[in-house]
């Protein structure tokens, strides 16, 4: 018998006090309540978050690490505060190993041109895979091209799962770096990436972890994976937009020449030469969005008050429960079916167009993304021009992926 | 039915499932390819200019897209044909004014048609490229623009 939403509901989290927190949800879409389905690309943020950024900027905003008056000391002592947070929340040992970026697709940008102006040198290889967010391509094409450089692709099966064996013939002592995601953005696939990291590390090569999707729905420990690099955006995990960061092992950051350079990241200035900070300040120039890292902190705050586990527990159940409802739809096919997935449904139908389908189904007050989710090469590999995405947080409910599926049938139903 | 009538009318619905010279054509005169990089929508338009009196002989499509940008094309493949290449390019531009809401096909002068079907999309902001990107496409081969053209 398959579960009925209400005994899905209820039984991990109270989501009725969640969906309260978040003053957003509450409105209705064309007369109809909203039913927010694009956790993926940008989740809300709970009255936690939206308050301590008004009280932050209405009482406590002020320059960092520069002013030596008061008001600018507290901003610093928070903005600290702040790292140390996201550390623990990631599992980092130290606080100094936490550089804040804009976000994800910054956080990649710095290490790809840093760490590839260190170490990455002609005939060097880059290992990517084949389902990765273009963030996470695109930077180390340009880099393997300025570089000459050779870009390697884990291959997927037909589930969405990373070859693994594939991958372990493709490292080498060529390899400089290893770059996936730990949840894929467009089908929801949970990547190995302790094994991938201690594969990658027994052929002498660094590992980055895009941790974009993986952030928000699963307790994270970087020291465990054992990645040198574990890159984030705050906008994906309840917090405010503008702010993300990267976790590096601390030896690593040492090595690394500065990015973007300026104010800030300096140690002392001449007309003739600089000398740069230490890291994570080498890596932070100019006035950091301060506003923001207090945003995200506020949303860590939130997430840990809940736990992370009672998050993951809830998703999967909703992640089951949407998974058995479209695999009643003869019409659709969900593209990804890996054994390991976070909360993520992707799913292509012969008779209607992804946009055509997200059109009908805001029409509804359904809001899902259609498109190739920044991810053109894993459309490619799936032969699907575009994929419709449902992409579930702790806030949804189980009658409003019933409201989903009504909706979807209801648009194939049109377009027949 | 509830759904919006207004952007989903059944030529449009007819055009998407049975497109209209949805081909290529061997030796056209002029070809473009187009895309518009948000959504992935990827077509390409043929063409056979008559040389002595800029005439378009022959136009044609192929590709991949929502029924909106599959519709458009079809539609615009049926419109120019026979119809002069400054014609064309008049009409484009005010099938532009329109979607964008700046012409009002019930109140101003135009020349669009039937093509006055897709008015609605300017209640969808997100909605007009894949309207607009046959046309774009158009010009594109008009102006023999051989790397292609994208709505971005």
């Amino acid at each position: 018998m398959p579960d009925t939403s209400a005994s899905v509901a209820g039984n991990v989290l109270d989501v009725e006090k969640i969906r309260a927190d978040f003053p957003i949800l509450s409105q209705s879409v064309r007369g109809k309540p909203l039913v927010y389905l694009d956790n993926a690309a940008t989740t809300h943020k709970p009255s936690a978050v939206i308050e301590r950024v008004r009280n932050f900027d209405a009482e406590e905003y002020g320059t960092v690490r520069r002013g030596t008056y008061k008001l600018s000391e507290r901003a610093t002592q928070l903005y600290e505060e702040a790292r140390r947070n996201v550390a623990d929340f990631v599992g980092a040992e130290k606080s100094g190993e936490i550089v804040f970026t804009s976000g994800t697709t910054q956080a990649i940008n710095l290490v790809a041109h840093s760490f590839g102006k260190r170490f990455v040198n002609a005939g060097d290889e880059i290992i990517i895979s084949n389902i990765e967010h273009h963030a996470n391509t695109v930077p180390w094409q340009v880099l393997c091209q300025e570089r000459g450089a050779n870009l390697k692709v884990i291959p997927v099966n037909d589930d969405g799962e990373l070859m693994m064996e594939e991958y372990a013939k493709l490292l080498s002592s060529k390899t400089r770096m290893v770059a996936v995601n730990h949840v894929s953005n467009a089908l929801g696939t949970i990547n190995p990436v302790k094994k991938i990291t201690e594969q990658a590390h027994a052929a002498g090569a660094r590992v980055l972890i895009d941790g974009a999707q993986s952030a928000p729905h699963i307790k994270l420990d970087v020291q465990d994976i054992g990645c040198d690099f574990y890159t984030f955006s705050g906008h994906k995990m309840y917090g405010p937009s503008g702010i993300g960061g990267v976790y590096g092992k601390r030896e690593v950051w040492e090595e690394m020449p500065p990015y973007v350079t300026g104010g800030d990241m300096i140690m002392q200035v001449t007309l003739e030469k600089t000398t740069y900070a230490k890291p994570p300040a080498r890596f932070e120039a100019g006035t950091p969005p301060i506003t923001q890292v207090i945003g995200l902190s506020a949303a860590i705050d939130y997430l840990n008050e809940i736990g992370m586990e009672k998050i993951a527990d809830y998703e999967n159940s909703l992640l089951e429960y949407g998974t058995r409802l479209f695999q009643e739809i003869d019409e659709v096919r969900i593209i990804g079916n890996a054994r390991r997935k976070a909360s993520i449904i992707s799913f292509f139908s012969d008779a209607v167009h992804s946009h055509d389908m997200v059109h009908f189904l805001d029409e509804d007050g359904v809001a899902c993304r259609g498109g190739h989710h920044c991810a053109q090469p894993t459309m490619i590999r799936y032969g699907v021009p575009a994929t419709t995405r449902a992409s579930m947080a702790f806030y949804n409910k189980p009658e409003e992926l019933d409201a989903l599926a009504e909706s979807v049938k209801k648009c194939i139903r049109f377009f027949s | 039915m509830s759904y919006d009538k207004e952007l989903y009318q059944q030529v449009i619905l007819d055009h998407n499932r049975k497109p209209r010279n949805f081909r290529a054509i061997e030796n056209a005169s002029h070809s473009c390819h187009g895309v518009n990089p948000l959504c992935g929508d990827d077509i390409t338009v043929y063409l056979n200019v008559n040389e002595d009196g800029g005439t378009i002989d022959e136009l044609s499509f192929q590709g991949s897209g929502c029924a909106i940008s599959k519709a458009s094309t079809s539609l615009m493949t049926t419109f120019l044909k026979g119809r002069s290449v400054e014609e064309a390019r008049r009409i484009k531009e005010e099938f532009h004014k329109m979607i964008l809401g700046n012409l009002d096909p019930e109140k101003e002068e135009h020349h669009l048609g039937k093509l006055v079907l897709f008015a609605g999309i300017r209640e969808y902001p997100s909605r007009t490229k894949c309207a607009s990107l046959a046309w774009h496409t158009l010009v594109g081969a008009l102006d023999k623009k051989f790397d292609g053209v994208s709505t971005e």
